[in-house]
């Protein structure tokens, strides 16, 4: 790689060729103030507050989007800029609504934190509102056009990064807006309720809808029997809210947390995933060894790829594992067998999810199949956000708490359960479990490290007795267009399918990055908390999820065969097309 | 058949559409009663220069310029002149054009922009011949750079440099972009330039393919040009059927295609990374540069994007060499620009000069002065984009430093003459309120901050500003033009700023002693009527359009300042010197 020398703030330094000027600061400890900038996103440019002189030029360039040259002189910071900055600051502040203490990003907004830092104290402009209609069409996502400040990076990871194009800059000038195109509403729009444009909004014009009020009300009913269940994704982010690196498995303090809160019982998801990968692997070999059924066979347990897929590849409804997600298994099963173990009345138990993911808010009620208890089986998905402030409000010290247990009988879980967080995760669970299905024989190295990592589609072949299996993990949506089309071409040719089994997740990473989590995803901060997923799952007493004693005792107790006739009633669910546009 | 004479007539747009291609069909009646349509050919030609009063046609090959209104002046010109050999010295069209150098539009109005054979016979594609078999990329690029031309569109950028990146750049695939998205107000060189002399612009697009290696051109023109669409499409398809365009050109191994995209009219697709997007079916919005589309543009290939303008001037540098065109000009600025000149001024219209010609000579000389003998206040250059300069910088010979140091730019070449009766903020309301129109709402310094100048101007034009305002508005005129992405968000505040450094004293007579000298600002007026000089003949009352206006016949009559809308139509309808504006 070719080396650039440049100044910064007369600071010598030296970088690859490309690095943007921001970048380059970063190295000598330059903090130039960004707004619309996001790493995850090609630089937008659009705030203006990144602005810097490069001596020679009358210029002022956006150091987000302008890569270093040879020789280069950067002033970072002097009183012209620092004064051209606070006035656009000033601008966007003159039509942003001044409610931060109703706002749902207070105490955690980059605007907020960029006004302080500006000592901003009064806005000499004029304000100007715009008064524009809130969308709170869809269970997930609320979306406040009059708090947004137009950076674009909502509509980018939509476009760009998910390939969904529900978001959209919409109107002209001082008109211009974020909405779906001609000014849809969310729910009727291609949105795919990943909430990655919440994950990324700077401020609060995009955010998780909060139902934390109705699990407070149940909380509080004397009649209800309050459950819960956390995903893998969220043990391993949920410390960033409390001064944790990110990564730091909290699974214990979680536990105990939320007994705190008034749960009557703590179950986990993971103990929904182990049992996902029993229904999914015994699937796989049904299709691939016994050929029943279409190849390959795509995971489901991720309720915005479903989405896309009912949406947008349609054409592979029949390649859908029909398993349902782990937490609505864990919610079948709560209503149903725990119910029955604990003697009681399903009626009254309300069961709620604690996600890394908005999309889980759209799956408990996406088809009849989330009924299959004979009541909702998840009455409230939270996202991890939703989670942490009600442990704040809930007065409890959080980082002092005890290590506590999950409580039987649908807490037990195994490393195969706890990686299905991580992009790669839920393909490595199902080839342990695959391999002990077809072979009989426990695998000796359980670790398929060629499915892990940021990349966003790999590729790799797994034999088992001496047949190959060809896999491909896909993840944050655009990278599974090209997966699909390999597939479609190999149809068209008539010829055998690329690949045999396939893992998407819709978010970059996989959930440990979901819509839900804590603000200010990196690729740093998705890689420390995949590694703390790892070394749950490599500290784990079972590693594979055919192996968990709970499972095992549910299939004898309740289930009875895997795929057999209960599995189906209550672990499976359908696909069906949807529109794109429902207008 | 030989024609002896020939009749140009000037088919001008909407409502001088019909008008002028009846004159044309008169005339070519009026030949065959005198039965001498053999000997004279009438030729319809694109119109280059605004005429509202009649048509004007121009008789080869005497070149004499007439402006025909009727019947009698089509008889008048046939029989005087094309069988008498007289000039008709009544219905001559003055012909404030006379001292101009014409490069560009060297072909608009005397060829039939629908026949390629005109075209070519007055050297069209020779040029291209030339630089297919005897000229390599870099002969080329080095006349271009002798030459010393720059882009016409706006910025100036030399256009050499942008052929050289162009050039450089390893690619399977270059494209060549003709931006014809004129949208300054009041300019109209590109259009008459794409009607009168369309293949100019497709011998320069496919020069510039040849010479940097690409082989696709799309021109992006308004949808809101339908005539130069028409003539594009006709020229393009003219040019392929004598393999000047497409595969093989000329013979040899060369293959370049041109096709039309069509714009919806949006100002800031004139930028040209907002181009791109367009092109791409994408929002037009501008990206942050570098990377320049010379290197990296429409569908991340290289790309040249010259004007219409810069391009109707390749094929000449190339058959002439650039030192003929670097002989024309400036030190900075070489060859001649088209300004489009209205405005309150005599002669409105194109014209194509030499660069250097000084402010004055384009107003006095070419614009014959004010209207109505009026006080000259300012000039504005460059439309929204650019800035007001006043009186004193009359003198300033025109090139693109000259005009950037007064606070302006040459931009496309607008230029509209301000006299006493224009308000100075209100002029620079309406310049930035196009702007504020066009903003493509990307980036905050200018969705924002050109809305906000702009309700800043309205309140003082309103009587409503204070003297605080101004150091405000120059604190968001400065963050506009160094934080915004693009050109027209950076050159927005121009017309504010150029308003405020030259006539500062107009802004505080509106905040301090709320008035406007110009009458515009409404705000700030009252109109009343003297009663020494009422004689009560009630005219003023009956042109009140809002009934404001009382006072009996042969009575001293009065306005009722709640109601007056003060509109004006009292006092042009008193013949009495009796109503007052102050």
């Amino acid at each position: 790689m070719n080396m650039i020398k440049l100044e910064i703030n007369n600071i010598p330094v030296e970088v690859e060729t490309g690095t943007t000027i921001l970048n380059a600061a970063k190295k000598v400890q330059v903090k130039i103030p960004t707004l619309c900038y996001h790493p995850d996103l090609v630089a937008w440019a659009a705030c203006g507050i990144c602005v810097v002189k490069i001596e020679g030029s009358p210029k002022m360039v956006r150091a987000c989007a302008t890569p270093v040259e040879e020789g280069m002189k950067v002033i970072t910071h002097d009183p012209e800029i620092i004064e051209v900055r606070k006035t656009v600051l000033e601008l966007i502040l003159s039509t942003h609504p001044n409610d931060c203490l109703q706002c749902p990003r207070n105490g955690n907004c980059e605007l907020q934190n960029l006004a302080a830092e500006f000592g901003i104290r009064e806005i000499h402009l004029e304000k100007r509102l715009r008064n524009l209609p809130i969308d709170d069409s869809t269970t997930s996502l609320i979306l406040n056009p009059e708090k947004c400040i137009l950076c674009g990076r909502c509509a980018h990871v939509c476009q760009d990064m998910q390939n969904v194009w529900a978001l959209e800059f919409v109107g002209r000038g001082d008109d211009t807006r974020i909405a779906p195109a001609a000014d849809a509403k969310l729910s009727e729009s291609p949105c795919i309720k990943c909430g990655q444009c919440a994950a990324h909004c700077p401020v609060g014009a995009i955010y998780e809808k909060d139902e934390s009020n109705k699990v407070w009300d149940a909380l509080e009913d004397p009649e209800l029997h309050t459950v819960v269940q956390i995903a893998p994704a969220v043990r391993v982010a949920i410390g960033e809210a409390f001064g944790y690196a990110p990564g730091t498995l909290l699974t214990g303090k979680t536990y105990a947390a939320l007994r705190r809160i008034g749960f009557n019982a703590i179950f986990d998801t993971n103990f929904g995933a182990d049992l996902t990968i029993i229904e999914e692997g015994s699937e796989f070999v049904q299709r691939f060894v016994h050929g029943k059924g279409e190849i390959p066979l795509i995971t489901s347990c991720c309720p915005s790829w479903v989405d896309y897929m009912e949406k947008y590849a349609p054409d592979f409804i029949p390649n859908f594992s029909t398993a349902k997600s782990p937490h609505e298994m864990v919610g079948a099963m709560s209503k149903t067998y725990y119910a029955q173990k604990a003697g009681i009345d399903p009626s009254k138990i309300f069961m709620v999810s604690i996600m890394p993911c908005t999309a889980k808010k759209y799956e408990i009620t996406r088809s009849e199949e989330m009924f299959s208890s004979g009541y909702q089986d998840i009455d409230v998905s939270l996202t991890t956000r939703e989670l942490t402030r009600m442990i704040k409000a809930a007065g409890i010290d959080f980082n002092n708490l005890p290590e506590e247990d999950a409580d039987p009988i649908l807490g037990t879980y195994t490393g195969a359960g706890t990686i299905f967080g991580a992009t790669g995760g839920v393909m490595e669970a199902a080839l342990r479990t695959a391999y002990f299905l077809v072979t009989g024989k426990e695998l000796e190295n359980v670790a398929f490290t060629a499915v892990r990592g940021l990349e966003g589609i790999k590729e790799a072949s797994i034999d088992i007795n001496g047949k190959e299996i060809k896999i491909a993990v896909a993840h944050w949506m655009s990278n599974i267009e090209t997966v699909l089309n390999r597939i479609r071409e190999s149809r068209k040719k008539g010829e055998e399918p690329p690949y045999h089994f396939i893992e998407v997740m819709a978010c970059r990473g996989g959930c440990i990055s979901g819509g839900g989590q804590p603000y200010g995803t990196t690729d740093e901060i998705r890689e420390q908390r995949i590694k703390g997923l790892y070394l749950d799952d490599e500290k784990s007493t079972y590693r594979c999820s055919h192996q968990n004693p709970d499972i095992i005792k549910l299939y004898k107790d309740f289930l009875g065969e895997p795929l057999g006739e209960n599995a189906h009633k209550y672990l499976h669910t359908t696909y069906r097309q949807r529109p794109i546009y429902k207008i | 058949m030989t024609y002896k004479n020939f009749i140009l007539v000037y088919i001008g747009l909407g409502e001088n559409k019909k008008r002028d291609k009846k004159i044309h069909d008169d005339f070519i009646k009026k030949l065959i009663e005198h039965n001498i349509d053999d000997e004279t050919q009438v030729i319809k030609a694109g119109a280059h220069k605004l005429c509202d009063t009649g048509t004007i046609v121009k008789v080869f090959p005497s070149n004499t310029l007439y402006k025909c209104s009727s019947r009698e002046d089509i008889s008048n010109i046939i029989e005087k002149h094309i069988i008498g050999g007289n000039t008709v010295s009544d219905l001559l069209y003055a012909d404030h054009y006379r001292e101009q150098i014409r490069v560009v539009m060297r072909n608009c109005g005397i060829i039939d922009p629908e026949a390629i054979g005109e075209y070519i016979a007055r050297d069209g594609y020779a040029a291209l011949e030339k630089v297919i078999f005897e000229m390599t990329a870099d002969d080329v690029i080095e006349e271009l750079k002798k030459s010393g031309i720059r882009g016409r569109g706006g910025a100036g950028f030399p256009t050499w440099k942008k052929w050289t990146f162009t050039k450089n750049v390893d690619s399977d695939m270059k494209y060549i972009i003709c931006n014809a998205d004129e949208g300054d107000p009041g300019a109209y060189m590109d259009r008459s330039t794409l009607e009168g002399d369309p293949h100019s612009i497709l011998e320069a697009m496919t020069i510039a393919g040849h010479t940097t290696g690409a082989s696709n051109g799309i021109i992006y023109i308004r949808a809101e040009y339908p005539l130069a669409i028409e003539r594009l499409e006709i020229a393009i398809r003219q040019a392929k059927e004598l393999g000047l365009l497409g595969d093989n050109i000329l013979g040899s191994k060369f293959n370049f295609d041109i096709e039309l995209r069509y714009g919806a009219g949006a100002f800031v697709c004139g930028e040209e990374t907002a181009l791109i997007a367009s092109v791409e079916g994408k929002r037009g919005m501008p990206s942050p540069r570098p990377p320049f589309p010379a290197v990296k543009g429409l569908w991340g290939k290289p790309t040249i994007i010259n004007n219409v303008e810069t391009n109707a001037n390749i094929p000449m540098i190339i058959l002439k060499g650039g030192e003929w065109l670097a002989s024309i000009g400036t030190e900075g600025s070489k060859g001649t620009k088209v300004f489009a000149l209205t405005g309150k001024i005599r002669n409105t219209g194109l014209a194509e000069v030499p660069m250097g010609t000084t402010l004055r000579e384009m107003i006095y000389d070419i614009g014959g002065g004010i209207n109505n003998d009026k006080a000259f206040k300012a000039i504005q250059t460059g439309g929204p984009s650019g800035g007001l300069i006043p009186e004193e910088f009359m003198d300033t010979p025109i090139d693109y430093e000259n005009l950037q140091n007064l606070g302006s730019i040459m931009g496309s070449g607008g230029m509209i003459v301000m006299d006493s009766d224009d308000c100075i903020v209100d002029i620079a309301k309406f310049y930035l309120k196009f702007s504020v129109d066009e903003s493509c709402g990307k980036c905050a310094p200018c969705r924002i901050g050109g809305r906000t100048l702009l309700n800043m101007l309205t309140k003082i034009s309103e009587g409503k500003g204070e003297l605080s305002d101004i150091p405000q508005i120059k604190r968001v005129c400065k963050a506009m033009q160094k934080a915004s992405l693009c050109g027209l968000g950076q050159a927005a505040p121009n017309p504010v700023l150029s308003a405020l450094r030259h006539f500062e004293k107009e802004f505080k007579m509106h905040i301090e002693e709320k008035k406007c000298p110009a009458k515009k600002c409404i705000d700030l007026i009252t109109y009343n009527i003297l009663p020494d000089k009422c004689i009560g003949c009630t005219m003023c009352a009956r042109a009140c359009p809002v009934n404001a206006i009382s006072g009996e016949r042969q009575k001293i009559h009065v306005i009722d300042q709640n109601l007056c809308i003060k509109c004006g139509a009292c006092l042009k309808a008193c013949k009495f010197g009796a109503v007052s504006c102050q």
